[in-house]
């Protein structure tokens, strides 16, 4: 359970749950351009920057961007190719990158649906109703981003480690959940915890309680009311939760690493497996299996921009 | 159906929202709770339908304790100020609503839903819409396709919190001639709540009157008008002048001179004196007991409005009458001015 690695933070890298620096920043000025006159060269339109230095801003933006987010990418593909394609092929049906896959669509499967349980739960909780303690429970919720997550995977070791809190009962019980499935699923809900009720609270906050007073008042019941007016009103905001969570909980490392023991074949998931591999010096499986994270990344990337649009077009129809 | 209310009491935390209310709405009427914001009457609406409890007091709904029951059991339609309409549901499937949540035993089947939604929209006038969105429809389409939508339930009661506040003047007085003729038509029991007299007036066959959570007074528009029970209700409803007067033995006195009005058993102390802005007879100077000089006069349709800066008040109470047109008024003229209908009320009030 050791973090060795210089490699780690290049691969976690690749993860897409940044917030919205997006690469349109840059564009607006171009629309400006084509308005003005030509012919007007000389008086300069003082509405904006002269032409060098918008020219320079842009021109910096995309070099920057190019070396910190293209090439990297680019590099993790070339390397992944460079031994031919049946290589590629043949380093991810190896035994042990097929269990990884397998270990992080399960991991994933169980940690994004528990958290769309709960994040439903707890965004409903705090944008319909006034209790005691909302407030805490709202920082509360925030709290796995704001905590390192080798920390919280060290929550983990302290509570169920052998010489952990609970260590002796469940040594006792022959319960085993660290170094094994259990550790690494909550660990990794745990990471992932806020992303879905993120998405949700200001959604469900500015839609207010109105319709679902008014489905009430129609007779309908409480379930009636959920899944008739409730969860259609926040199913792009809900989808653009669980994707980002989706995306955090496969690459997630650090949190995971600390928890899963490093055993082959069994608690490596693909980030993890991406590491021992780079420090063993198979770069193309590494990379290979590197790739399948980076083409997450990009899928996640893609679809995120749909459900934003979705997201705005959803706030200006509601806006009456 | 008929609708009871006793010695409600509700309360937002120290706020008293509503102070021991007690109503009663007889059957197939059209009841207007008027009063400022933060009177309680939306409060008591809610109350009603079951989307707030009180802490204390009774709602009988046709005889039948209503506090029992929730929301969705007590077949009460509710409109909502900002109409609340389903976003993601066309105007069909949002007046279809109440009919598909219906238990399985008793729901219609899909041709009956289709016939009634389409009597319905026929209702409102609304049926060319219902393949549109509520974000397609101007607020008075909205508000129309609210009102089917509260009544496919075929509610025993019709509860609408100030359906038409958020809509433009002309639309507005479009709608309230409207609901008016279509409580006529389907007759059932309904209450408004709205801030403004005009409408209730206009609307409502009784009104009831509230402030800071308690009821001033009920009345049939003209009793309020014409009567009102507290100085509060004069104040409310229909422009007034006041005026800040002093009582004793039986005379009523501006800024130590008396006035030519009775005091018709008012407390001694000081008071205040109600007059309507049309109810001041406008005389040459000298001929009663108020005078002032005109300081600026409008004139449109019937009435002109005059302010008249009062001299005894060395021209700081300015008030502003409605005159009749046949005696034109202008400015600087010195006129006098003797009240014809009047009430007072002690100044605590």
């Amino acid at each position: 359970m050791s973090l060795q690695s210089n490699l780690a933070s290049s691969t976690t890298q690749l993860r897409a749950y940044a917030p919205k620096t997006d690469l349109n920043v840059a564009s607006p000025p171009s629309q400006r351009e084509r308005v003005r006159p030509h012919t007007a060269a000389s008086k300069r339109d003082l509405r904006t920057e002269p032409r060098p230095i918008r020219f320079l801003i842009v021109a910096l933006a995309l070099l920057f961007l190019t070396v910190f987010v293209v090439l990297p990418l680019v590099v993790v593909f070339a390397s992944a190719f460079s031994r031919g394609i049946s290589a590629y092929f043949a380093a991810l049906s190896e035994p042990e990158a097929l269990s990884a896959i397998q270990l992080t669509l399960l991991i994933a499967a169980i940690s994004v649906s528990l958290n769309l349980i709960f994040g439903v739960i707890a965004a409903w909780a705090i944008s319909k109703f006034d209790f005691a303690g909302k407030t805490f429970l709202i920082t509360l919720i925030d709290l796995p981003f704001s905590v390192s997550p080798v920390i919280s995977g060290l929550v983990f070791v302290l509570l169920f480690g052998a010489q952990g809190f609970f260590g002796t009962w469940l040594q006792a019980h022959n319960i085993h959940i660290l170094f094994a499935v259990p550790g690494i699923a909550l660990a990794t809900i745990f990471v992932t915890f806020p992303f879905v009720a993120r998405a949700l609270i200001p959604l469900m906050q500015e839609q207010g309680t109105q319709e679902e007073e008014a489905a009430i008042s129609l007779g309908a019941s409480g379930l009636q009311t959920f899944f008739r007016v409730t969860l259609p009103n926040i199913k792009w905001g809900l989808l653009y939760g669980v994707l980002l969570c989706n995306a955090r909980a496969m690459g997630e490392f650090g949190a995971v690493s600390v928890v899963s023991g490093h055993i082959r074949g069994q608690t490596n998931t693909m980030p993890l497996l991406v590491e021992i591999l780079y420090n063993e010096y198979q770069f193309v499986a590494s990379f290979a299996i590197a790739s399948l994270l980076a083409m997450l990344a990009l899928i996640t990337l893609v679809v995120k921009t749909i459900l934003e649009r979705r997201l705005d077009e959803g706030q200006i129809v509601s806006d009456d | 159906m008929t609708i009871e209310v006793k010695n409600i009491v509700k309360k937002f935390g120290d706020f008293a929202a509503l102070d021991t209310v007690s109503l009663k709405v007889g059957d197939g009427e059209l009841l207007a709770l008027l009063g400022p914001s933060g009177s309680g009457k939306t409060t008591l609406l809610r109350i009603i339908a079951g989307l707030d409890w009180p802490e204390a007091g009774e709602v009988t709904i046709d005889g039948e304790d209503a506090l029992g029951r929730g929301a969705s059991e007590r077949h009460v339609g509710f409109v909502f100020q900002h109409y609340a309409l389903f976003r993601h549901m066309t105007v069909f499937e949002n007046v279809a609503f109440g009919l598909r949540v219906q238990p399985r035993a008793i729901r219609k089947d899909e041709k009956a839903i289709r016939a009634r939604v389409k009597e319905l929209l026929d209702l409102v006038q609304l049926d060319w819409l219902s393949d549109r969105y509520p974000s397609q429809l101007s607020g008075g389409q909205r508000q129309r396709i609210a009102l089917a939508r509260a009544l496919a339930i075929e509610p025993r009661i019709l509860l609408l919190d100030e359906p038409f506040g958020a809509l433009d003047a002309k639309v507005r007085k479009e709608l309230r001639q409207w609901l008016r003729s279509l409580h006529q038509e389907i007759h059932v029991t309904s209450i408004f709540v709205t801030h403004d007299q005009e409408e209730a007036l206009e609307v409502a066959n009784r009104v009831v009157v509230m402030d800071k959570g308690r009821i001033e007074q009920i009345g049939t528009p003209g009793e309020v008008y014409d009567n009102p029970a507290t100085a509060f209700v004069h104040g409310f409803i229909g422009e007034s002048i006041v005026l800040p007067v002093d009582v004793s033995d039986g005379a009523v006195r501006l800024g130590g001179r008396p006035l030519n009005v009775a005091a018709n058993g008012a407390a001694p102390g000081a008071s205040k004196l109600f007059v309507r802005r049309h109810d001041m007879q406008i005389g040459p100077a000298g001929s009663g007991s108020l005078e002032g000089a005109v300081r600026h006069v409008r004139s449109f349709g019937p009435i002109q409005r005059a302010e008249v800066a009062l001299a005894d008040s060395e021209g700081k109470t300015v008030i502003e009458i409605d005159a009749p047109r046949d005696r034109e008024l202008q400015a600087g003229e010195i006129i006098s001015l003797e009240p014809r209908r009047y009430r007072i009320f002690a100044a605590h009030e």
